[in-house]
């Protein structure tokens, strides 16, 4: 290994080293201010707080210590916690079922409308846009309870606030898929005098769905955890009896609940990628 | 029967079409030649519609085809039907709902978008699949035929409008030796059965002398020759086609003579 170097590639080869060193130091100095804001911040941060970090940091692991144990303690009238809950997570599960498929209709109608090789108003195109930036920007939370302040305690305000929500978000993802269409086909069906309507529907929905509907799948597995959520505030379903629950610290039903709501997650995490795949590699 | 007036097509500075015009006054199998960027395709979009011309017009039956608008224009563009070079079908729909969907102009946008198509659209549709030789392919996805099949299923498409012209750009240049022919002579049986003019922009001039009662040659936007296709000396040609000559005259890539052609590796 040892070759020797030529006199001009020996300067760029300590030159070389030079850089090395310098970056080593850099780097050096980047960990140790960090580790010191982290130390400091903590620091601060234990002076503000009622109990020490280290207590707080006990604590977390004692509750799903004390959660579990109550759930073993529970024995064989555990499962039937599960049954009892269901149908709680079964309302949880429509309301995000619902939600998805209104918010998916509107982003597909709204999503052609925000499509430069669509409308060639760009005026339009502009103004449904920022419709959508607007549909998304707000969280489902704030929605959902300026909802339920108008309108009562029930499963409607959750809907409408997922759906708003879902047709911000799918829309954005439909327009972007539609505007990287392939235009020969629209072009073909124009050749032919075919208007919007059928061009939309002949030439871009064939190309755009398969896509769309795996967007749509992953957005209803955000929109399941959206509405448990929402149950917090008022809005029913399961997240309704885990926040009671939550409160009457009654252990394992807490756990019992969480369980549906692992096991609900994971299963239409399953699902969705089976379809997924099934949508998306069906070319041949 | 067709009169074309000092058609103009300028994007910004440039004049890709200019005054072109000339006649048509019975069904005839018309080449368009001439090197690329002549505006050829131009020409063809202008007519079908595609693109707005900038001057000039179009007159078929009476009526400046070029000034419609709204329904008329969409009218125009059922009576006007065009082949591409790309086949344009929708890749995921099967054969026979693409066929149909040459009578979309035709149908209701509500009835068309619930897919509802009559017996009788079915019908013509298969027929005419079986007269241009794809009908065994009527239930398979466009995408999965080849490119000589899916440009036959086009000119179904195009039939299934009941056009009063055909256009077609370039329709052989992305295909083999054997559905070149295939396709143009197709188009020659449009032609000569249901007396229905063609027009079709050519790149070589073998099919153009093979299949064309007249061809046209354009040059810079500006039309340089028009006269039956016969009269095409290898003087003009090269005249029309400029620098790009050589490469018009050898063909042999897109060639549809199966005979004379050079061997040579097709990339």
């Amino acid at each position: 290994m040892s070759t020797v170097l030529p006199v001009h590639l020996e300067q760029l080869e300590v030159n070389l080293k030079k850089m090395a060193r310098q970056r080593a130091i850099y780097t050096l100095i980047g960990i140790g201010a960090t580790a010191a804001v982290v130390i400091f911040g903590i620091g601060v941060a234990n002076e503000y707080n009622a109990g020490s970090f280290q207590r707080g940091i006990t604590n977390f692991f004692d509750y799903p210590v004390d959660m579990i144990s109550e759930a073993w303690e529970a024995g064989w009238n555990f499962p039937p916690l599960l049954v009892k809950h269901f149908p709680e997570l079964l309302a949880t599960i429509n309301m995000a079922l619902f939600s998805t498929f209104i918010g998916f209709v509107c982003a597909m109608v709204l999503a052609c409308f925000a499509s430069h090789n669509m409308i060639r108003n760009k005026a339009v195109v502009s103004v449904v846009r920022r419709i959508l930036d607007l549909l998304r920007s707000f969280p489902e939370l704030v929605i959902a309870m300026v909802f339920l302040y108008l309108m009562g305690k029930n499963l409607l305000p959750a809907v409408i606030a997922i759906s708003i929500h879902t047709t911000g978000a799918l829309g954005k993802l439909f327009s972007e898929a539609i505007e990287n269409i392939d235009t020969k086909p629209v072009d073909g069906l124009q050749s032919a005098g075919a208007n919007w309507f059928q061009r939309v529907r002949f030439a871009v929905f064939p190309q755009v769905m398969p896509l769309f509907l795996s967007y749509g799948l992953l957005r209803m597995e955000i929109n399941v955890r959206a509405s448990t959520i929402l149950g917090f505030v008022g809005a029913g379903g399961i997240g309704e009896a885990l926040s009671t629950m939550i409160q009457w610290r009654y252990g394992d039903e807490i756990i019992a609940i969480i369980v549906l709501l692992v096991l609900t997650i994971t299963s239409l995490d399953y699902l969705s990628e089976y379809m997924r795949s099934r949508l998306i590699g069906d070319n041949k | 029967m067709l009169h074309i007036k000092n058609v103009t097509k300028t994007f910004g500075s440039v004049r890709a079409l200019n005054a072109v015009s000339f006649e048509i006054n019975e069904p005839q199998m018309v080449g368009i030649i001439g090197r690329s960027g002549a505006g050829k395709s131009t020409f063809l979009r202008v007519l079908n519609r595609m693109t707005d011309a900038s001057e000039g017009e179009a007159i078929l039956e009476g009526v400046d085809v070029l000034k419609l608008k709204g329904r008329n224009k969409l009218a125009w563009q059922k009576d006007c039907a065009m082949i591409f070079q790309q086949f344009n079908l929708v890749p995921r729909l099967d054969v026979l709902t693409n066929v149909i969907l040459g009578r979309l102009n035709n149908q209701s946008t509500l009835r068309s978008c619930l897919k509802f198509f009559t017996k009788e659209e079915r019908y013509q549709a298969l027929s005419l699949l079986d007269r241009f030789g794809v009908s065994e392919s009527a239930l398979q996805r466009a995408e999965t035929l080849s490119g000589g099949q899916q440009q036959r299923v086009a000119i179904c498409r195009a039939m299934m409008q009941e056009p009063k012209i055909v256009l077609a750009d370039e329709p052989i240049a992305s295909l083999d030796p054997l559905n070149a022919r295939l396709v143009m002579e197709s188009l020659l049986s449009i032609n000569r059965e249901e007396q229905i003019t063609v027009i079709s922009n050519l790149h070589t001039l073998d099919t153009a002398r093979t299949y064309c009662d007249r061809v046209i040659g354009m040059r810079q936007g500006e039309v340089v020759f028009d006269a039956p296709s016969s009269d095409l000396t290898d003087e003009m040609a090269r005249e029309i086609y400029g620098a790009e000559a050589d490469e018009a005259f050898e063909g042999s890539i897109t060639s549809t003579s199966l005979g004379n052609a050079p061997k040579q590796a097709v990339g």
